[in-house]
């Protein structure tokens, strides 16, 4: 009796699928009367490539902060692996890896100060940390800084400082609100590769918040926000397909033409 | 750019990892100290200007007055004392609080700057990350006054050498409740210019209205108004609480006061910048450029 009992519950665990690497759902957001999110769901699977796509002011940073925990999510729920930010933030923020739009570098501490800062608010012993940070800086080729103030990099290289710590904790997803924001083409590429390099073979789960439409790749899953709303997700073949039209770039001025039609129209 | 190396637990994912023990929580405490260290430690003219500041009062105000506002016996003096003696612990009051404002300044600054979220977004609770910035801080403001008070004992003010150990206890619970109080303006405040609002209307008020510099008798004799204020100023008891434990006695009233304020500024900053009830998330400017 006992064994058939787990052997169903072996099977029950089997037949379970694992929870997606960042599950939104119905989330809402205002800053007081302003409504910035509304009903926002999607899913980030794991392993994959996710593209939050939208114009500046779609929400995008609204929801990364939700997502981050630096604002509480009142309308909704967020899960990270199945924990729920609300409920677990410790569990669900330990599996996250963060790069955020505006520099949050201390510029008045060296490379490692930074690096070793953010180390131990992860729980991360001195010479562990010393071990990861001196693999990473050797794969974004930028050992020779380990000393250097933040102060004396250049943009592109501050990203891959910033790229290098939220890897420190080797979280299972990484966040990235406009990574690319104010490099040049070259850095731009460079980081954008990087990353997909970091899907393509180890497994990690990205979402990618942009407005560019060039870093969209066919094979990359896609949310498409726009004021605050979900206009289409899913992977970005099928919804050039289903919207009949030749790339993603006409998909995303097609959807949002006439999701801002639609508004106008209501308001009417 | 060569392939960035993975995190070896990328598969995993849902299954909950151990809780933080001891030692992770003291790793977490020892780096948030350590940073404010390294900060401080780059800006040596903020160490330079919070010195100048008391000593300045000491030297030139304290000379001047000396003749002008005689103090007679009081606790915790058995005997009459110069007047430098009697501000010195004000003085000792004024470096906390410049220092308790200034780490609220740093936290402005750390928002403003979008260093703050690399803390916020720590795994390890809240309350906890709050509370080391807040033992940093005063770590900070101790320091100061420490050399504060050598450099006094050149110029005669001299305690007993027990006071100088005795007296730790009491800088560090006002230090603590003026960090706490920088703390949670630095959650209402929204931008790093409102904080000429923080001197005119916190630093100065707190400091004029108090203890420090007149004793508070003397005060009731020239205004009862201004003595309420100054009893109602927890800015008052800080002082009297370092007055007392300069020369081994402790200000039960004081420290009262003092741990009560601490709880509630304190509280009410954890509280300012829990996202699940703060203050923050009503506006646009915590997590950056929503």
């Amino acid at each position: 009796m006992e064994e058939g009992s787990s052997m169903q519950h072996a099977e029950a665990n089997e037949a379970m699928p694992l929870p997606a690497a960042l599950d939104v759902s119905a989330v809402s957001h205002a800053y007081g009367r302003k409504h910035v999110l509304s009903d926002v769901s999607f899913s980030v699977a794991r392993g994959r490539f996710t593209v939050l796509l939208g114009l500046n002011g779609a929400g995008k940073t609204t929801l990364f902060s939700l997502i981050c925990h630096l604002y509480n999510t009142r309308h909704g729920s967020i899960r990270i692996f199945g924990h729920e930010i609300s409920r677990q933030p410790g569990q669900a923020l330990r599996r996250l890896g963060i790069v955020f739009q505006s520099r949050t570098l201390d510029l008045d501490l060296s490379v490692e100060q930074n690096l070793l800062y953010h180390a131990s608010l992860h729980g991360i012993a001195r010479l562990e940390a010393r071990e990861r940070i001196g693999t990473l800086l050797g794969q974004v080729e930028m050992s020779d800084r380990l000393r250097d103030k933040a102060r004396s990099l250049s943009g592109g290289q501050m990203r891959r400082i910033e790229i290098v710590r939220a890897l420190l904790h080797r979280p299972p997803l990484l966040l990235l609100d406009e990574a690319t924001v104010g490099l040049d083409i070259q850095s731009r590429a460079d980081i954008l590769a990087a990353i997909r390099n970091l899907v393509a073979n180890q497994g990690i789960s990205v979402f990618w918040a942009t407005h560019l439409i060039d870093e969209v790749d066919d094979d990359d899953d896609l949310v498409l926000l726009h004021q605050g709303k979900v206009l289409a997700n899913g992977r970005v073949s099928d919804i050039v397909a289903s919207t009949g039209t030749v790339n993603v770039g006409q998909s995303f001025a097609l959807l949002t033409r006439s999701a801002s039609t639609h508004r106008g129209g209501h308001k009417e | 750019m060569t392939p960035l190396p993975a995190p070896d637990t990328m598969a995993a994912g849902a299954h909950d990892e151990p809780a933080f023990g001891f030692a992770q929580y003291l790793i977490c405490f020892r780096g948030i100290v350590f940073r404010e260290a390294l900060r401080f430690l780059n800006q040596r003219e903020r160490f330079v200007s919070a010195l100048v500041r008391p000593l300045l009062w000491l030297f030139i105000f304290a000379a001047g007055f000396r003749q002008v506002l005689g103090v007679s016996i009081i606790p915790p003096y058995k005997t009459y004392i110069l007047y430098e003696v009697y501000i010195t612990p004000g003085l000792c009051g004024m470096i906390l609080l410049f220092s308790g404002m200034q780490s609220s300044l740093s936290m402005v600054y750390d928002r403003e700057m979008g260093n703050m979220r690399t803390l916020l977004v720590s795994p390890f609770p809240r309350w906890f990350l709050l509370v080391s910035k807040l033992f940093a801080g005063v770590a900070v403001a101790i320091l100061q006054v420490y050399v504060f008070l050598a450099i006094a004992w050149f110029w005669g003010v001299r305690p007993p050498l027990a006071g100088y150990l005795l007296v730790l206890p009491a800088l560090a619970l006002s230090g603590m409740m003026l960090c706490a109080l920088g703390m949670l303006l630095s959650s209402m405040i929204k931008q790093l210019e409102s904080f000429a609002g923080i001197m005119n209307f916190v630093i100065f008020p707190m400091y004029f209205a108090s203890s420090a510099l007149y004793p508070l008798w003397r005060i009731q004799e020239s205004s009862p108004l201004l003595h309420k204020i100054c009893l109602a100023n927890p800015f008052t008891y800080a002082v009297e609480l370092i007055r007392f434990a300069l020369y081994g006695q402790i200000e039960l009233t004081s420290l009262l006061v003092v741990m009560a304020c601490i709880l509630l500024f304190l509280g009410g900053a954890i509280y300012a910048y829990d996202p699940s009830n703060g203050l923050l998330s009503r506006r646009q400017d915590t997590g950056g450029n929503a």
